[in-house]
């Protein structure tokens, strides 16, 4: 027992007196039972909404992106502020399994498979909305430097824009080996408790034969910390290339160097709302409340807190550089953004991402676990106003007034909206029901120094 | 040299690393240990040398960031240097900054990808792979040790009864 000693003072991470095996069992339920009339009902709702998406994206590919609310001002909009936002929410993910894991933080083992799924799931959806706006994306191809029949044809490596490429590929495609390398341990757990055979063939297939050898142990546990390793710049590169997209363009309010940064904390804020409004359901809904503890839902609170105002700090910097700079357009720019046609927008963004975190200072409300799930969804609309300021506020007004004019979204940039978030969910719903949604394997290492009846057993010596 | 192991199973992670170390004090082979969760100790209490597999990821790491030089400077500034926004295309050095995002990139995806790939090959899974865990517990709560008899079945069984286990097995290996 000594060897599993961990201090008093930290609060426990798996509630009740759980052996070994009720982890494998509690974990295994939700894969193993069957689905109740909510599940069907959200996966019905999210399925409509998936295929109206699929709807309005082939009638944008039939007719051309002019079926978008876009003008000759106005050129980016819905579809580079839904993308920004997917993007931003991906990065909790990574950030759960791979920064927390090189700070040795235990409680990221509830919750980093279903962060993680909900990576690779938002990321997905993301890179569908520029692939959408080159209009031709029979040739989405041409983005990736391959021979072609032109000979000397490649792409630009100057550009940001190639360099986004780079990145959440790069991002999406670790984030899915280093997610499936943990599974494989779940996977087996799964394979070997299935009876039917249909139920043992598809686990045994996922599971990649694993046998839990000491050697296996050994190697996954460092591959699982190179990969975090690699994982952790990884992570902060997405989004400072995505912010690079605008921070190396000359446009006004775009331009600025703070952006790296301030979109690495949004997008870090914007992810950890997005998994608690996510975990706080599934919790409760597969009967997950001794392993995703109130305490991983302050921690996370914490987060939002700190990344919350973090981002606001990046707000009042802007402001005050822009004031400070003595640019006129730059001036302007700021000036329109809160003053001009889109201030509720802009005040939207301020009072969800800037003021609603800070109630989480006070113990009683990052607690409440009603109040954290009300706060997580009132900051993914903030983050998702803070993109659409950030955007059209820049563009809208340009140089030339003549040429000013405004945005507004038609049914097909909605509908493609409503889709992705429909995705989303479809796929978050699948995987509740058929993965191991804890990494069970992990939980059991620490079951024994963060178990509250271990804690309990050890106390009690002390005392 | 017969194929014989007994198996001696535990449900306990702290029983079975007092009972490895017990039996490699006492001289008996292991072949092999099958845990549901990583036991952290093990592979040192049971002997097992250091995995070289962060070594492979820092190679795989530099073939990346040497492929990502090759390709920008064979396509940007060898085979149809442009100027693009004024940016120097004569020498790879004054156009390398733009390319630094993508050399990171490249780094890191040659690195992660191919070392998982050797972790694949080396631990033996990939799709279609057959498990060959001993017992399907093995991946819920029992910890299996094999140890190889070498005509001391006996003695070793009654050795291993005093080490905590909760079941024991003598089988052929294949």
């Amino acid at each position: 027992m000594s060897s599993h000693y961990e201090a008093p003072i930290r609060k426990p991470l798996i509630d009740g007196n759980k052996s070994y095996h009720d982890i494998t069992v509690e974990v295994a339920a939700p894969v193993e039972g069957k689905a109740n009339k909510l599940w069907w009902t959200v996966f019905l709702i999210s399925l409509a909404a998936f295929l109206w998406g699929v709807g309005a994206i082939a009638y944008t590919i039939g007719t051309g992106i002019g079926v978008w609310g876009l003008n000759k001002t106005v050129g980016w909009a819905w579809d580079i502020t839904n993308f920004v936002w997917w993007v931003g929410i991906g990065h909790a993910g990574t950030l759960i399994s791979a920064v927390l894991l090189l700070f040795r933080q235990k409680w990221r083992m509830g919750i980093n498979r279903s962060a993680e799924a909900m990576t690779i799931f938002s990321v997905v959806q993301a890179g569908l909305f520029p692939v959408i706006h080159m209009g031709r994306v029979w040739d989405a191809h041409f983005v990736l430097p391959i021979p072609n029949q032109f000979g000397t044809l490649w792409t630009n490596f100057n550009s940001p824009l190639l360099w986004d490429v780079f990145a959440i590929s790069t991002y999406l495609s670790v984030s899915l080996v280093f997610w499936w390398t943990g599974l494989l341990p779940d996977f087996a757990m799964l394979r070997d408790r299935a009876i039917k055979p249909f139920q043992k063939k598809i686990y045994s297939l996922l599971s990649f034969g694993w046998t839990g050898r000491a050697k296996d142990w050994q190697r996954f546990e460092e591959v699982s910390l190179v990969l975090a390793g690699l994982a952790t710049p990884l992570v902060l590169s997405v989004h400072t290339i995505v912010s690079f997209d605008f921070a190396t363009s000359v446009i006004p309010g775009w331009h600025t160097t703070i952006f790296p940064p301030y979109f690495v904390a949004g997008a870090v804020f914007s992810g950890f709302a997005m998994v608690n409004t996510l975990l706080i359901i599934m919790r409760k809904v597969s009967n997950l409340e001794a392993y995703i503890t109130p305490q991983h839902i302050e921690l996370m609170n914490i987060i939002i807190m700190i990344t919350g105002s973090i981002v606001g700090c990046a707000y009042i910097t802007e402001l005050f550089i822009a004031w400070y700079s003595g640019v006129e357009y730059e001036q302007y720019a700021f000036l329109n953004r809160a003053t001009g046609p889109y201030w509720w927008a802009y005040l939207l963004m301020m009072s969800c991402n800037v003021f609603s975190p800070q109630f989480m200072w006070f113990k009683k409300l990052r607690s409440s676990i009603t109040f954290s799930f009300i706060i997580s969804i009132v900051v993914n609309v903030g983050m998702w106003f803070e993109r659409f300021v950030i955007i059209v506020t820049s563009l809208h007004r340009d140089y030339l007034p003549s040429s000013w004019t405004m945005f507004s979204p038609t049914f097909v940039d909605i509908g493609i909206y409503v889709g992705t978030i429909g995705f989303f969910f479809v796929l978050f719903l699948l995987y509740a029901r058929t993965f191991p949604v804890i990494a069970q394997a992990e939980v059991k290492s620490i079951l024994k120094s963060s178990g509250e009846y271990y804690k309990k057993l050890r106390d009690g010596n002390h005392e | 040299m017969s194929n014989k192991v007994i198996q001696a199973m535990y449900n306990d992670d702290d029983v079975l690393m007092d009972a490895v170390k017990q039996v490699r004090t006492a001289n008996h082979h292991i072949e092999e240990v099958y845990t549901p969760f990583p036991v952290h100790g093990l592979d040192k209490a049971m002997g097992l040398k250091g995995t070289r597999i962060a070594i492979t990821a820092f190679l795989y790491g530099c073939v990346g960031f040497s492929f990502a030089i090759w390709m920008m400077n064979y396509m940007m500034i060898e085979n149809w240097p442009q100027d693009i926004g004024g940016k120097p295309s004569f020498s790879f050095f004054l156009n390398m900054p733009s390319f630094v995002p993508i050399m990171f990139e490249l780094t890191v995806f040659f690195a992660a990808h191919l070392m998982v790939i050797t972790f694949y090959m080396r631990s033996k899974l990939w799709p279609f792979k057959e498990a060959e865990n001993p017992d399907p517990r093995t991946t819920d709560d029992m910890f299996v040790m094999e140890v190889a008899v070498e005509g001391n079945e006996n003695e070793l069984v009654s050795f291993l009864e005093k080490t905590g286990t909760v079941e024991i097995k003598v089988t052929e290996k294949h």
